[in-house]
């Protein structure tokens, strides 16, 4: 795969994820979740509805505490950190996009002020500045820019959804988080949407999870792929090892059901 | 003097309010919560403030009530005779002369010395409300100083009208800590916040919130580098004293256009006149005060505001 983001040569893990478990009562949410995330890495999550992915996700990004386990980013135990420093992370250095962009965006703010949010959270205080830096970006998802003023609600699903990868990218964060970015897009914007996101990942060298269950996206974006069933992980390996070689039944099932056009 | 107890609130009660007070002066711009009772008005009338003022009100105390500046509105008229009547305590209507100021959207203009209370009535303390409806959220960025929010509802006035349109309760910062809802007043009287020598307290009574200033306390109006924050008024005099850095109200004097600026503080206003200035359209205030028939600007007398406005008409002020 050529088209694919180089990875980086770095050694040291960016977030390391140590027996992860999250438990809804007496139900599985994710168990014993282990892995290590390289700088400049893309990794997929697939499984079908109800296997822990979305738990697993929330638990990562501090949206969900988890039961057991222990995740480091960067060397630092996330999961010990005060509420302080963590949510400073949270608007710097990392980054979540939610599948419903309506989750993610602040539908009653402009586009402009939707992706200056985040810079006016770590202290800029220059109008121009901030408004300067947000046109920059919504050209960079292909926002025309007389819609800088324009309120999200207006704008069609794949633009929320590229207007939200803006607001989050602004602050030149170095881990992703993506919930089904392309969730509830049609196939010609979701193409468009994974071709940008393909782009921003290799020019900026992110860090992305990306939990998805659609392995046409994974196949593209991710370098590495785990595949969850039932909150555990039952496979994981190079996406192209894990998806033309798949040892697991459940991922022969997975793979075997895309449907061929 | 009534069968109500002092002030018309219970001890326990007043006592409850007293630690409220003293918590949210320790803790300048805090919101503290406080369990507000039912008062005999409805909410939005004043019920926080007027809390506020009966856990202060002391036998010797000398309150004045103003309403958008103006001491003979309805809603000053009342409370100063609710006050009058279950405290029994001496009103005023000079600034200089009171002991406690309850207000509702205005700081006076003569300057607040040492020992006098400012007591703001306050209809939404949260300055994070509209653009987070959660409350715990929105406690959760005071608690962890999450201020980012505050400057997008700035960033959005300019983006649609070139400048910050934010014209009253424009938020503060308190002692580079908690941002604060000023309540209503004029953006004109922000500054007048900063460094006051008199004692500023806030009362939210449906909200159930009450947070403070003490003397001197540094008060900074949020804005942007390249837009910074300015007091903005009407650009006028005042009609009939002639002030020229007063706040002013605008008002329409007949149907073909006709309007006038006066001072919105109705007693700076009138010890000016008192003292001799005259605006454009004033006269002698010896024969400006109240008049039975009603007139317009150019017959040269003009009736109290309240009168001018529709307001209550009640001018028994002073007279207990």
């Amino acid at each position: 795969m050529t088209l694919m983001p180089p990875l980086s040569t770095t050694d040291t893990p960016l977030l390391q994820v140590d027996g992860l478990t999250k438990r809804y009562g007496s139900r599985i949410g994710c168990l014993d979740v282990s892995f290590d995330l390289f700088p400049g890495e893309v990794l997929g999550i697939v499984g079908e509805s109800g296997s822990g992915k979305s738990t697993l996700l929330s638990c990562l990004a501090g949206h969900l505490t988890p039961d057991l386990g222990r995740v480091a980013y960067d060397g630092r135990d996330t999961l010990t950190m005060a509420e302080t420093e963590r949510r400073r992370l949270s608007r710097t250095d990392w980054a979540y996009v939610h599948q419903n962009p309506r989750d993610g965006l602040r539908m009653g703010v402009s586009a402009g002020g939707n992706v200056g949010e985040r810079l006016m959270a770590v202290g800029a205080r220059h109008y121009g500045g901030i408004r300067d830096k947000a046109s920059d970006w919504l050209g960079r998802v292909e926002i025309a820019a007389d819609r800088i003023d324009d309120r999200p609600t207006a704008f069609s699903g794949g633009m929320q959804q590229r207007l939200q990868i803006a607001r989050n990218l602004v602050t030149g964060p170095r881990l992703v988080f993506m919930d089904e970015p392309t969730g509830g897009l049609d196939v010609s914007v979701q193409a468009r949407l994974l071709d940008l996101l393909r782009g921003l990942v290799r020019d900026l060298g992110l860090s992305v999870i990306i939990v998805t269950h659609d392995l046409a996206v994974v196949r593209l974006l991710a370098h590495r792929l785990m595949v969850m069933k039932g909150g555990r992980v039952v496979e994981q390996g190079l996406t192209d090892q894990v998806l033309d070689d798949p040892q697991h039944a459940y991922t022969q099932l997975l793979v075997s059901s895309v449907l061929q056009v | 003097m009534s069968d109500y107890n002092f002030a018309y609130l219970d001890e326990q009660t007043k006592r409850m309010i007293r630690r409220a007070i003293l918590k949210g002066i320790a803790v300048p711009g805090y919101q503290v919560p406080f369990a507000s009772r039912e008062m005999p008005m409805p909410y939005g009338w004043g019920t926080g403030g007027v809390q506020v003022t009966a856990a202060c009100l002391v036998p010797e105390d000398r309150l004045k009530v103003i309403d958008q500046g103006a001491d003979d509105t309805t809603n000053a008229v009342s409370i100063r005779k609710f006050f009058q009547r279950t405290a029994g305590v001496a009103v005023t209507e000079a600034t200089t002369e009171a002991t406690i100021i309850q207000t509702r959207h205005r700081i006076p203009e003569t300057p607040l010395t040492e020992g006098q209370i400012l007591v703001y009535q306050v209809p939404i303390p949260e300055p994070l409300r509209f653009l987070e409806p959660r409350e715990t959220e929105t406690r959760k960025m005071h608690e962890l100083e999450e201020y980012g929010l505050m400057h997008v509802k700035l960033y959005e006035d300019i983006a649609r009208h070139g400048q910050i349109a934010t014209a009253y309760a424009y938020p503060v910062k308190v002692e580079g800590r908690y941002v604060m809802d000023p309540s209503p007043i004029p953006r004109f009287d922000n500054p007048k916040l900063s460094g006051n020598c008199a004692i500023q307290l806030f009362g939210a009574g449906r909200e159930q919130r009450i947070y403070a200033l003490p003397p001197f306390t540094k008060v900074v109006s949020l804005d942007f580098d390249d837009h910074p924050f300015h007091a903005s008024k009407a650009p006028h005099d005042c009609d009939l004293c002639g002030a020229k850095h007063s706040y002013l109200d605008e008002v329409i004097t007949d149907d073909a256009g006709g309007r006038m600026f006066v001072c919105s503080d109705t007693d700076f206003c009138s010890g000016r006149r008192t003292a001799g200035h005259i605006g454009r359209l004033g006269t002698d205030p010896a024969h400006s005060r109240p008049h039975p028939s009603p007139t317009n600007a150019e017959g040269g007398s003009l009736p109290p505001r309240g009168e001018r406005m529709g307001v209550g008409a009640h001018r028994q002020v002073g007279s207990a």
